[in-house]
């Protein structure tokens, strides 16, 4: 097998399924990266107002109010009780994440993402090390770090250093220093820490994995009997523990990525030449119990 | 992640390090950001907040920077402080008076956009906008106070004759022009900045400040007496009537009141 496993990651299943069929995730989260943000770009730049303000707030159609639940929260705990109308915005934000996934937001919305998933990209391509890689509760330390220090200086303190509503407002309004908070971010998970912003340290992706705890939509290992241990889920996936329960798991133990740091990027499914992942809904415990042929498909075409 | 074997002890001593070192590096973390949020209170006094702001330190618990008041104001008065910028704290929305002013929408738009109630939803006139005072500060270098008619910011002010009059007073300088000085009221004025904006002077002589920077502020038990007369309607005292006047002492003579003659005669004799 060793000859198998020096195998770029994801060769395996470009060859069986096809280029795109084993990029389909990572092309639809990066088309629906660039549709929000181009939803928020159509104003300023074509004069189209179907959406207006910024991640942290804004106003769809005139009607639809969506606000920031976490900088919400700040401006709460600061001691503000904000209008309805931003209340509003958050529940309606909060009810969505709840139902697909909290952390759907760090992989198909938040800007900062495609920049620290080409630093990792870089960061493969370069054999460089893991390198700093703090503990995973790092980053609820910090998101309380953030709340506390709002409630006790009385201002939404996260803002004033949050480079994803930071970079919003710089696309949408203008850019001032804020590169160099995008530059700090690229370099820190290039040289620092290996995927070390959003899997250690962000707080907004802790909070959303909070929020994301019972959601429905779920990636399931339906097809685990079929896994012939190639481990390119583990090296796409960016929080690659939420795995091995689901992959690992013994009959009668779910099939279901249950952990809420798990952000439905749908990488895992690309990349399995032999389609053990899927997405489904927190309900469905099914695993399928026989061995497919679709492995030995596999292993001869690999031979 | 319970222990495999290994004594309970070490597990918990090293839950208790980790936690310990957490909180630490937490510690240090949120002194650092405590210290950034302290810094970013200090609102530069040429950056006004838009109408219906709340007090600054409740606004920057309140505002959460969408820019939403930014997008409806028409006269593309407010703008969103940039990382980097010496100025008001990332995010928030200002302008300053001299670039372009507040015009005074009679529907407020901006306070209308925003939906968290940092804008005051409560200001409905626009008249009631506090955004700072204007204030001459400049009497040497304003023309009105050099005795010509520029009258450009009285003439601008939304507000006019209420906020800004024009007071007239006897220009020594010429001896028989007037001078017709700007004076703002602050009880009228809503610092929209549009008499900076339009001042013709390279610096405009009358800005709007902060009202804090702006005003002083009275002395509680400080009555002014012929105020208290009026709410009276008699004397405030009984009895007294006057009190003696005093001029001032010219050199060289005796304290006695000199009888006054003016220093300075128009040829042709006046009045
Ligand atoms: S972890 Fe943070 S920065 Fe990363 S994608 Fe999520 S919200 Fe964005
Ligand atoms: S388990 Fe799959 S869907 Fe979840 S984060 Fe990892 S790669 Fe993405
Ligand atoms: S009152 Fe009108 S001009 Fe003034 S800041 Fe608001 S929207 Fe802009
Ligand atoms: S609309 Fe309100 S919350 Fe949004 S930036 Fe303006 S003042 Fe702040
Ligand atoms: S700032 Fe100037 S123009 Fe505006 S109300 Fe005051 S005096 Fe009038």
């Amino acid at each position: 097998m060793s000859a198998k496993t020096r195998l770029p990651v994801g060769q395996e299943a470009i060859q069986l399924k096809g280029w795109f069929n084993a990029h389909r995730f990572l092309l639809l989260r990066r088309l629906s990266q660039a549709f929000f943000l181009l939803l928020f770009l159509l104003g300023p730049w074509f004069g189209i107002w179907w959406v207006v303000g910024t991640l942290a707030g804004s106003r769809t159609f005139e009607v639809l109010p969506l606000t920031d639940p976490l900088v919400l929260a700040q401006s709460i705990v600061a001691g503000h009780l904000p209008e309805v109308t931003a209340l509003v915005g958050a529940v309606i934000v909060l009810a969505v994440y709840a139902l697909i996934g909290g952390r759907v937001y760090c992989s198909w919305v938040c800007p900062i993402n495609p920049i620290t998933d080409a630093a990792h990209w870089l960061h493969e391509r370069l054999g460089l090390q893991k390198g700093w890689q703090p503990k995973r509760t790092t980053r609820f330390w910090i998101l309380g770090t953030v709340l506390l220090v709002s409630a006790i200086t009385g201002t939404v303190a996260w803002e004033l250093i949050n480079p994803i509503t930071m970079l919003h407002r710089g696309l949408i309004f203008g850019m001032g220093f804020v590169w160099a908070l995008v530059v700090a971010i690229f370099l820190f998970d290039l040289v620092v820490s290996r995927r070390g912003w959003c899997s250690h340290i962000c707080p907004v992706g802790a909070f959303y994995s909070l929020v994301g705890t019972k959601s429905v939509l779920r990636v399931s290992a339906v097809n685990r009997v079929d896994c012939d241990d190639c481990m390119d889920c583990y090296a796409v996936c960016p929080e690659n523990h939420v795995i091995s329960p689901a992959l690992k798991g013994k009959d009668g133990e779910t099939p279901l990525i249950l952990s809420p740091d798990c952000t439905n990027c749908g990488r895992c499914i690309d990349v399995c030449s032999v389609d053990v992942f899927a997405f489904t809904h927190r309900y469905d415990n099914r695993a399928k119990k026989t061995v497919s042929t679709a492995v030995d498909a596999a292993t001869e075409q690999a031979a | 992640m319970s222990a495999t074997g290994k004594p309970r002890s070490v597990d918990r001593r090293r839950f208790l390090t980790d936690t310990a070192r957490m909180a630490g590096g937490c510690a240090v973390a949120g002194t650092l950001l405590a210290y950034l949020a302290r810094d970013a209170r200090a609102l530069p006094a040429e950056a006004l907040r838009p109408p219906g702001a709340l007090p600054e330190s409740d606004f920057l618990s309140a505002c959460i920077r969408c820019g939403l008041c930014v997008r409806d104001c028409p006269y593309d008065t407010l703008k969103l402080a940039e990382l980097g910028e010496d100025g008001p704290a990332t995010g928030t929305p200002y302008f300053t008076a001299r670039t372009v002013p507040c015009e005074m929408c009679d529907d407020i738009p901006c306070v209308e956009a925003c939906p968290t109630g940092a804008l005051d939803p409560g200001l409905k006139n626009i008249d009631d906008a506090r955004m700072g005072t204007a204030v001459l500060v400049d009497q040497e270098n304003c023309l009105n106070f050099l005795g010509l008619r520029c009258d450009v910011c009285y003439r601008v002010c939304p507000v006019i004759d209420e906020a800004i009059t024009l007071e007239p007073s006897h220009n020594t300088r010429s001896g028989h022009h007037a001078i017709f000085s700007p004076t703002v009221h602050a009880d009228h004025c809503t610092g929209c900045g549009v008499c900076e904006r339009s001042c013709v002077l390279p610096d405009a002589a009358i800005k709007v400040l902060p009202t804090r920077l702006a005003r002083g502020s009275s002395a509680e038990h400080y009555l002014k007496g012929w105020e208290e007369k009026e709410r009276k309607g008699a004397p405030v005292v009984e009895g007294i009537i006057d009190l003696p006047d005093r001029m001032p002492e010219i050199p060289g003579t005796s304290s006695e009141v000199p009888a006054f003659e003016p220093a300075f005669k128009l040829p042709g004799g006046g009045q």
